[in-house]
């Protein structure tokens, strides 16, 4: 099978190798070397999509990161992706890919009536249109636009790709393999310098694969291919193809998408699909060239209106011609060759030129060939729907305001050029001020913010000859600061092709009578006419009116779209561009998959997972786990068909009735020593802890500068100078960064240290009546009695030959005991625990009957101490003091903090003693008050209460002090649930404690 | 994202570190009288300054020490970086 416009011979595919592929569910071939683009056209296909507003077909316009309409779903080893450019796209093996924004199909669309109806669908028409009555967004509009509108469908499935996430440091970033980079590359390379050189296509080169110039003797591909070769040699180079830098970051970070797996079917196994680069370069050199502008003219988006570029680039590199009837409209040189190149190939192209005669070696050269040139022509509307058939045109006057007599000349395509644009977005991400550059009629980077030079056509200089020595020149200097090398490299002879002045004409004035679409922004349907709406409509800052008309928002950033809107803007304001200044070029600077940003932190590894060392035997022993923070803490240990109710209830039972044991090993712990350590916890507990005696613990409050509650937990004195502080599992790392603050910049002259051992200690809670039967089984030698180791007494003993710390302190509220043992030691600990508990019926208890334990005791925790509470909220006034000053006690006497009807932690029963109570509900006065209805607190924690068979909860309730036995009702519309209740003590069982002492 | 010389450490990147407020804000001495508007601006009256600005940050992730780091908080430029008992007041 042939293919209609592929040329023989000539282009950088391979020929040997055909590759098949679909486009909207037909097949087609093409050729390894091949993007999408270049392969649809080979086959004479142009229209590949509809345009996002008024639904006209679209085609190619550019041929690679500019091309704003041809976006394609892409369909790849049975996973899809959105928003992928075609030009972008290598072609692979059974490839398929369908068009976007049209429904149902490519060429019969039913939202391109839009384009028949586009009166109502001018700038602002989201604004203006879809705003009333009210009822219809969420019936009518919003369903309607979400199925005519958007770029593309994500994936719902999982993704089985892999993305990685790599760290590199180097002194040269260089962005762009063009003849800026490559000089700079090679001349940084050879003076020792650790170099990044980065293409975003598959082929280095950049401008040398399609221009017609000489370097050093060799065509200036051939002299890339030698540079490329000799860099990839060096081992202080990196040289990255299909490698994107999109963004621009603080202090020289910058940020590169690699491909490497989008152009093959499959990704090879243990291979990433994309690969993305932070990069911190100590200089980068953007050499990221220009891109061609369009033109202005009426039905400019039909397909085959196409930058002039482009169809040079598809002929020479792909050896694809995108028509065979070519009319090419320039204001400058550039279209000239493009048409040497259509006519030295046998294709006879018609060139329209706006200006009146110029003249330089390059026109010389097209005239000699013969080629058709037309002066002081414009093209007025191309004509045709879904392909050129023809054009209108006419001549110019000299002003450029008038058009001659309407002559209509029959093409297939119309190749635009309107000089060029910079790629300045990255010099302007960096923070780079950029400025206007009358000669070029296009921004340019400024002076420089971060380390960056701009360098090449990026830079706004358009002869190859002036590149190549500033660049050679800026990579020997900047890299010779760095390395102190200066090796001299000789900056090779330059043949090109002289070209003369563009004109600085770039918009076609419309015909009497006509009233042609002339598109600025074709990624947003932005036309000349949107524009002029808006600033009728008072909108001045560009800012705005890019927000009101989306002109160069989405994935275009203003691309080939940025330059005519200001000018346009311009013009109609009486201004000079300058004045209207650009917008903002924002990254990422082209598309990036989530996946790549997301890398390898996707399901479990999203998070770091901590497990205490006694986990293996939790996971053997049919726990079910919970998350308590990164911590895997086990929830309760199923037995049976037990579920979560059941199981835990069984489990607080028998501590309330026996002896569980707890792993506590997820408590914060903090190693506090010093001669002033006891001053320190002075300062920061809210009570008194200078007369603690050596071999007890005590329980302590301590909050924020704000007094708020930050935390709270025992610390024992292990020594003289010598403390054990435990925090909260949630806390553990904000206590320890709060101690250090005041250690290192408010106290200093505190001769304290702290240090975490959270994880050099395994811990075991063994609560329950029996508890001390169990210690003394694990302790024989060791007098446990009541007097021997008192409630908040410590010490230490020999665990079957490991050292252990013994704490008499209790959060369930029984007899208990916490034993520590290093980490190592911790599931022995446990599972001896276990065996000498069996004769007194121990149990392990998880995070659920912990909780009931807790809360039915009244004992506050993380939900009480929510960063929203007080001491006296918490009903922890007791515990501060009024004689000495600590961290926060100046916020206590806040009004507010002292009002008589304070919010006060509380117990909640209901009535019924069976409708358990949602966390999270309110509780109001009055259930059937009118909305909304005045909350007078909240529940915090609900538990079944094993002590009483109930429910049972803990509330945070206005003026709770006063509110007991008091009957209010619990609201939870979430849960569609009023219950009526009783508020009673916090302190639900054993209100006096008698148990922790016995 | 950040580059920070950390004075004990050398550079390292900002994930290293957490922030931590103003430094230049002084804590009031322990046991003093004070006024309600000097806790006040003390514990919430900030100036969120546009420009050159002294704050603290600790290296939670390398040497966990506070230090000052003087930055513009609208260019991110970083100036100058000090230990906790160094710089200036
Ligand atoms: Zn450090």
């Amino acid at each position: 099978m042939s293919q209609d416009f592929r040329l023989e011979s000539v282009g950088l595919i391979n020929r040997d190798k055909k590759l098949s592929f679909k486009f909207n569910g037909k097949k087609y071939f093409g050729y390894e070397g091949d993007t999408l683009a270049s392969a649809l056209l080979a086959n004479g296909v142009h229209l590949v999509g509809r345009s996002f507003k008024y639904h006209r077909p679209r085609g190619f316009f550019g041929a690679g990161v500019d091309e704003p309409y041809a976006i394609v779903q892409l369909y790849r080893n049975n996973e899809t992706e959105p928003n992928i450019k075609a030009t972008e796209q290598e072609l692979f093996e059974g490839l398929e890919a369908k068009s976007v924004n049209c429904w149902p199909s490519v060429n019969f669309d039913i939202g391109a009536i839009n384009n028949f109806l586009k009166i109502f669908l001018p700038a602002g028409f989201y604004y203006k249109t879809f705003m009333w009555p009210k009822s219809f967004w969420y019936r009518i509009y919003e369903p309607f636009i979400r199925k005519a509108a958007g770029l593309g469908v994500a994936s719902t499935k999982h993704d089985k790709e892999r993305y990685e996430h790599k760290y590199e440091y180097c002194d040269l970033l260089i962005a762009g393999s063009g003849p800026s980079g490559l000089s700079s590359a090679y001349a940084a390379a050879k003076n020792g310098a650790k170099v990044i050189l980065a293409e975003d296509k598959p082929r280095f080169g950049g401008s040398l694969l399609t221009d017609d110039v000489n370097i050093g003797n060799q065509s200036g591909k051939d002299w890339a291919e030698g540079i490329i070769t000799e860099l990839k040699t060096m081992p202080n180079v990196v040289v990255k193809n299909r490698s994107q830098i999109f963004g621009y970051y603080d202090h020289n970070m910058l940020v590169m998408s690699e491909k490497v797996s989008d152009h093959l079917p499959k990704t090879k196994k243990y291979h990433p699909n994309k690969r993305l680069w932070y990069i911190r370069a100590k200089e980068v050199l953007i050499s990221s060239g220009s891109i061609e502008r369009p033109i202005v003219f009426g039905n400019n988006d039909t397909p085959g209106v196409m930058l002039s570029s482009a169809a040079k680039e598809y002929l020479k590199v792909y050896g694809v011609l995108v028509g065979k009837n070519p009319l090419i409209f320039t204001n400058n040189d550039s279209g000239y060759e493009t048409a040497i190149e259509f006519q030295k190939h046998g294709v006879k192209p018609v060139i329209l030129d706006s200006r009146k005669n110029p003249e330089s070696e390059i026109i010389d050269e097209a005239k000699s060939l013969g080629i058709n040139i037309k002066n002081s022509y414009v093209v007025v509307a191309a004509q045709g729907y879904k392909k050129v058939k023809s054009a209108d045109i006419a001549s110019i006057s000299d002003d450029k305001k008038q058009l001659g007599k309407i002559e209509n000349i029959k093409c297939d395509c119309i190749c635009v050029s309107g000089f060029w644009t910079p790629s300045i977005h990255l010099a302007s991400q960096s923070g780079n001020k950029t400025k206007f550059k009358e000669e070029i009629d296009a921004f340019v980077p400024g002076v420089s913010k971060q380390q960056e030079t701009t360098l090449g056509a990026a830079n706004g200089v358009f002869s190859l000859e002036e590149t190549l020595q500033t660049s050679f020149a800026k990579g020997s200097e900047i890299s010779k600061k760095i390395t102190k090398n200066d090796n001299e490299v000789s900056i090779p002879n330059v043949v090109e092709k002289k070209s003369s002045q563009h004109d600085k004409f770039w918009c076609v004035p419309l015909p009497a009578g006509k009233h042609y679409k002339r598109f600025l922004d074709f990624q947003n349907d932005v036309a000349v006419s949107d524009i002029e709406i808006a600033l009728r409509e008072g909108y001045r800052s560009i800012e705005h009116v890019k927000r009101y008309t989306t002109l160069g928002m989405a994935t275009d950033q203003g691309k080939t779209s940025n330059l005519n809107g200001l000018q346009l803007v311009s013009e109609i304001e009486n201004k000079v561009v300058p004045a209207v200044g650009h917008t903002t070029f924002r990254p990422p600077y082209t598309p990036i998959s989530i996946g790549a940003i997301v890398g390898r932190e996707v399901g479990k590894h999203s998070k770091p997972t901590r497990k205490s060392p006694i986990h293996a035997w939790h996971e053997k022993n049919n726990a079910v786990f919970v998350d308590a923070g990164v911590w895997l803490r086990p929830r309760y240990y199923k037995r049976g068909n037990e579920n979560l109710f059941e199981g835990s209830k069984r489990e607080a039972k028998n501590v309330r009735t026996n002896v569980g044991v707890c792993d506590v090993t997820t408590l914060g712990k903090i190693d506090i020593k010093g001669p002033d350590a006891a001053e320190l916890l002075n300062r920061v507990y809210t009570n008194a802890w200078l007369k603690l005696p050596v071999g007890k613990a005590r329980y302590g409050v301590m909050l924020r500068e704000d007094g708020i509650v930050m935390d709270d937990g025992t610390t024992t004195r292990i020594s003289e100078n010598h403390y054990h502080m435990t925090t909260t599992t949630a806390q553990a790392a904000n206590v320890l960064s709060h101690l250090e603050y005041y250690l290192q910049l408010v106290w200093p002259e505190l001769n304290v240290n702290v240090v975490s051992t959270t994880e050099q200690w395994a811990g075991a809670a063994i609560a329950g009546p029996k508890s001390r039967n169990v210690l003394q089984k694990l302790f024989p030698n060791l007098d446990v009695s009541n007097e021997g180791l008192p409630f908040m007494g410590y010490m230490e003993g020999d665990l079957f030959g490991v050292k252990a710390r013994i704490f008499r302190i209790s959060f369930s509220g029984e007899l208990a005991y916490e034993v520590n043992v290093e980490s190592d030691n911790g599931n022995f600990m446990w599972e001896k625990i276990m065996e000498v508990g069996e004769e007194f019926k121990i149990q392990p208890y998880g995070t659920e009957a912990l909780s009931t334990l807790r809360i039915e005791m009244g004992h506050v925790a993380g939900s009480e101490l929510d960063g929203r509470t007080i001491p006296y909220d918490n009903a922890l006034e007791g515990l501060v003091s009024k004689k000495k000053d600590f961290i926060g006690k100046r916020s206590l006497q806040r009004v507010a903090f002292t009002a008589d009807d304070r919010q006060r932690v509380v117990g909640v029963v209901p009535l019924d003693k069976k409708t358990s109570i949602p966390e999270g509900s309110h509780l109001v006065k009055d259930a059937n008050a009118p909305l909304p209805n005045p909350k007078l607190g909240h529940i915090s924690a609900s538990c079944w209460s094993v002590e009483y068979d109930n429910p049972f909860s803990l509330a945070i309730l206005k003026d709770g002090k006063n509110m007991i036995g008091k009957k209010l009702f619990v609201m939870s519309p979430l849960k569609n649930k009023v219950i009526p209740v009783e508020i009673v003590s916090s302190h639900y069982v054993d209100p006096k404690g008698e148990r922790v002492r016995s | 994202m950040l580059y920070i010389k950390c004075p004990h450490c050398g550079m390292r990147p900002q994930i290293e570190f957490s922030y931590g407020g103003d430094a230049s804000v002084k804590r009031p001495e322990l046991n003093k009288e004070i006024s309600d508007q000097e806790w006040d601006d003390f514990v919430y009256n900030r100036k969120s300054l546009r420009g050159k600005h002294l704050e603290l940050w600790q290296h939670i992730s390398g040497c966990r020490q506070w230090i000052k780091v003087e930055r513009d908080t609208a260019t991110h430029e970083i100036f100058n970086t000090f230990k906790a008992d160094e710089g200036v007041v």
